[in-house]
């Protein structure tokens, strides 16, 4: 348990994702089963104690601390498990040695709603301040620790020179403490078998296409569209649908669940009806409406109405048992048009091949396109298997140019790690009218990168030597430098005081050349808005 | 007869000894002060006289530039006021020079304990507990989430941190007046016998500690070092140059802070620590508690701090206490 305390609190200290990396590859490398596996499922929120809530922690606490004292010290500490692990009195010297992580795993498991209170207490009693914080963590679920799934099991990878691709496809087979994963991964036992579940199985990702030129002869053209990228499986009576990070997101759109009833592996974009994308009746709706339903735990009728969901197919990964990732592009697609008939048509439609006679025309068409494909078009090289991950010369993306504003630097804020030193975040503004009669400066957007390292230190000095007020870590700087913004799109938004949200937006070109008062206007941008 | 301690006043910008017409630790210059210790929020410039310890006066002459009006008193020495009113200095543990003022009047005694801490500090002398009637205890941590570690472990962390990382430096926000110099003692106390880097702002207060014959082994400055030179060293700077552009002249910094703030995870977060070192040069809950039931005053004025919390706990003890409005005090960066 205090190498696992440890992990956490360096883990909370440390920004920097390499660091991060660095730290849980050395914990898992060094630290002996089962309490790694353990370790690997409370970083990947893998775990649930259902007998431990935070409403226990505050119950434990009222029994042994004044409520006066533990509401000042919890106004003051700004964490309630953090509170508590502070306040809880120290047991005397006799008290039973720490339990290992697996130890305490077990005994948590073993807590039930009526036992919870009478056998917590006696854990806690045989720990620090640090490890009763990270057993309050381990306990109620939500470490904060800023790492992702994705980040742990590329940590694993690293961790054991194993590729972060097997370590997804091996993941979703196996339950905490995942002992057949680190038999594979450390003592180079056999893989562990994905037989017959609805697993996830990495994605292919596309490289962005650059200035290359591609032989239309050897590469295919797709539409990319601009939802989220979807696997649906299904396997053994079950359908799961996974997020590009292998997260299961089924929950949240159940009608996709029902959808699918043969075992496949199916690629695709998951988009919201709608007549935006696509132009014709049927096609899909903006980002913006599949937005409604992401994150939600529960969907409501009305939401399954207004917003449905369905998968528009890029690939076929795995077919009635048969596992076609090695095949040619050409063939998976025959089999994938092949299997659309078997699919409910109001749940999923094929992504149209995009037609061109030479890579000059797709050009044109691309160009043309802003309205119909949002993000842009895809080129599979025709011969080419399904590979997880990133290969050169296979996928690449190719995105439609970004848009373009010129707006105007108002605040700047310091940055994390490397940065901490300079004021590296930028919010900037467009004008809200006329600026020579008075018009203000509306926030529409931040960004922190999009600028070279010479570039963020003349930024730094500047921010500096201009600031006109200060907010905390926040500087306000006069009205004097434009930024080209470049973004993907935009969208209406309640959340900001200009009603407009940017995506992906980032620095183009600082314009030390152009005065403020020539900088865009609220207008221009809400005119780009496609929603 | 007057009223029980009718001649000791707790005023917003400081307490009043009044028949000797005399504050403690005021806020607004007055014509006679007792300075507890050297810390700039109670040792303020532009009094008419100022009675403190050599130690304490010498840091006020480092800062303010003059001697004017300087009373040395030495510790356990005991001087008579105007108006019958006795005060005698006893160490309180907190800093180089850092006292207690006992006063005794009519029969009565008045302890103000400035800041103090229990924890031994290779740099002054440690706090004597002088049995009273009136007890004025700081609370800077005045809450009990705040339990100390031992010095020893957090010294642990930061050796660990340079043996781990040989080709970074570790540098360290430290409190210019007494956390700086401790932590170096503690780590001289600890064998390590290299080198320590100072920032420009840390050097005179060194100096000053040397001259009162507190070892802190070799110490050179950041200025006169060359980068190669500082992979694998401790550097310490005042706390506000941590994030500062002055940093980025260092080898890849680990970023630390010696505080007693450090125990509370999103206070070292929001100062960017990648370190925290809890180390504080003020009681912790378990020491203001333990030494008011020590003391055994009958009754405790709190003040500097988190109050409301000791008070409190005092309510709970069956304790007579009051908190003090003093303004003027920082939390200091400790
Ligand atoms: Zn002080
Ligand atoms: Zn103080």
């Amino acid at each position: 348990m205090e190498r696992f305390a440890a992990l956490l609190d360096a883990l909370v200290y440390t920004r920097g994702r390499n660091a991060k990396l660095a730290l849980i590859a050395d914990y898992l490398r060094t630290t002996p089963d089962p309490d790694r596996g353990w370790a690997l499922a409370a970083l990947t929120d893998a775990l649930d104690f259902p007998a431990v809530k935070s409403s226990t922690i505050r119950n434990l606490l009222t029994e042994r601390v004044d409520p006066l004292l533990f509401a000042l010290s919890r106004d003051f500490v700004g964490d309630t498990a953090e509170t508590a692990s502070l306040l809880w009195p120290q047991a005397s010297d006799d008290a039973m040695p720490p339990p290992s992580l697996s130890e305490a795993v077990g005994l948590l498991q073993g807590m039930t709603r009526a036992s919870v209170m009478s056998e917590l207490p006696r854990l806690l009693d045989r720990l620090d301040a640090d490890g009763r914080y990270a057993l309050f963590k381990l306990a109620t679920g939500g470490l904060r620790v800023g790492v992702s799934a994705r980040l742990a099991k590329t940590a694993f990878a690293q961790g054991f020179g194993v590729p972060v691709e097997e370590v997804e496809e091996y993941w979703h087979a196996l339950v905490p403490p995942y002992a057949e994963l680190f038999a594979w991964g450390a003592h180079g036992a056999p893989p562990p078998d994905t037989g017959e579940l609805p697993l996830f199985r990495p994605f292919m990702l596309a490289h962005p296409l650059e200035d290359a030129v591609l032989d239309l002869e050897d590469y295919v053209a797709e539409w990319k569209w601009d939802g989220i990228r979807v696997q649906i499986a299904h396997a053994g009576g079950e359908t799961r649908l996974y997020s590009r990070t292998g997260d299961d997101v089924t929950g949240s759109f159940p009608e996709m669940a029902e959808a699918l009833g043969f075992p496949a592996v199916l690629d695709g974009e998951l988009l919201v009806r709608g007549t935006h994308q696509g132009g014709e009746v049927g096609g899909a709706a903006s980002f913006n409406a599949l937005q409604q339903r992401l994150g939600r735990k529960t969907v409501s009728t009305r939401m399954l109405a207004d917003y449905p969901a369905f998968v528009r197919l890029y690939d076929v990964l795995i077919l009635e048992g048969e596992d076609v990732r090695e095949l040619p592009w050409t063939e998976r697609r025959a089999r994938l048009e092949a299997l659309m008939p078997r699919l409910p048509a109001e749940r999923f439609d094929l992504s149209p091949v995009v037609e061109a006679d030479h890579f000059e025309h797709l050009a044109e068409i691309r160009a043309g396109a802003r309205d119909e494909a949002i993000e842009g078009l895809m080129l599979k090289r025709k011969d080419s298997a399904y590979v997880a991950g990133r290969k050169t010369g296979l996928w690449y993306k190719w995105k439609r140019d970004p848009l373009l504003v010129d707006c105007v630097l108002m605040y700047a804020q310091r940055g994390s790690g490397k940065r901490s030193s300079f004021y590296s975040d930028y919010t900037f503004g467009c004008w809200d009218g006329d600026p020579d009669e008075g018009a203000e400066l509306l926030p529409v957007g931040k960004a922190y990168f999009g600028f070279t390292d010479e570039e963020l230190k003349q930024l730094d000095r500047y921010v500096r030597s201009h600031t006109v007020n200060r907010f905390g870590p926040v500087r306000e700087t006069d009205r004097g430098v434009v930024f080209e913004v470049a973004f993907d799109s935009v969208h209406a938004s309640r959340r900001h005081k200009s009603g407009l949200a940017m995506r992906f937006p980032r620095i183009s070109r600082i314009r030390w050349d152009k005065p403020a008062h020539e900088a865009d206007r609220i207008e221009t941008l809400r005119a780009l808005v496609r929603d | 007869m007057a009223a029980p301690f009718a001649w000791i006043r707790a005023e917003p910008h400081g307490i009043h000894v009044v028949p000797a017409d005399c504050w403690i630790d005021p806020s607004l210059p007055v014509p006679n002060a007792l300075v507890t210790h050297g810390h700039s929020d109670h040792a303020r410039g532009g009094h008419g006289r100022t009675v403190a310890t050599p130690e304490t006066l010498a840091i006020m002459e480092l800062r303010y530039q003059t001697r004017e009006g300087a009373m040395p008193v030495q510790y356990g020495e005991t001087i008579r006021l105007p108006g019958g009113v006795d005060a005698t200095f006893v160490p309180a543990g907190h800093v180089l020079g850092s006292a207690q003022i006992v006063l005794d009047h009519a029969g009565e005694r008045v302890v103000v304990t400035g800041d103090y801490k229990r924890r031994p500090d290779p740099t002054c002398p440690p706090f004597e507990a002088v049995p009273c009637d009136v007890f004025v205890t700081e609370a800077t941590f005045g809450l009990p989430v705040f339990r100390h570690p031992p010095i020893e472990r957090e010294i642990g962390k930061l050796r660990d941190a340079l043996r781990r990382e040989p080709d970074r430096c570790v540098l360290v926000g430290a409190y210019a007046l007494g956390k700086a110099q401790r932590l170096i003692a503690e780590l001289r106390r600890a064998g390590h016998h290299d080198a320590i880097f100072l920032h420009g702002a840390l050097e005179r207060m060194c100096r000053l500690y040397e001259a009162f014959g507190v070892d802190l082994g070799e110490l050179r400055l950041v200025a006169d070092a060359r980068r190669e030179e500082l992979r694998g060293a401790t550097v310490i700077c005042p706390p506000s140059a941590l994030n500062d552009r002055w940093s980025r002249r260092l080898p890849d910094p680990i970023t630390a802070m010696a505080s007693g703030w450090m125990r509370v995870r999103q206070r070292a977060r929001q100062r960017n620590v990648e370190l925290p070192l809890i180390i504080s040069d003020h009681a912790d809950w378990d020491e203001l508690t333990a030494t008011i039931e020590e003391v055994d005053p009958a009754e405790s004025w709190i003040t500097h701090g988190r109050e409301e919390a000791l008070l409190r706990w005092c309510q709970l003890h069956k304790r007579r206490a009051r908190a003090l409005a003093l303004v003027g005090y920082e939390d200091e960066d400790d």
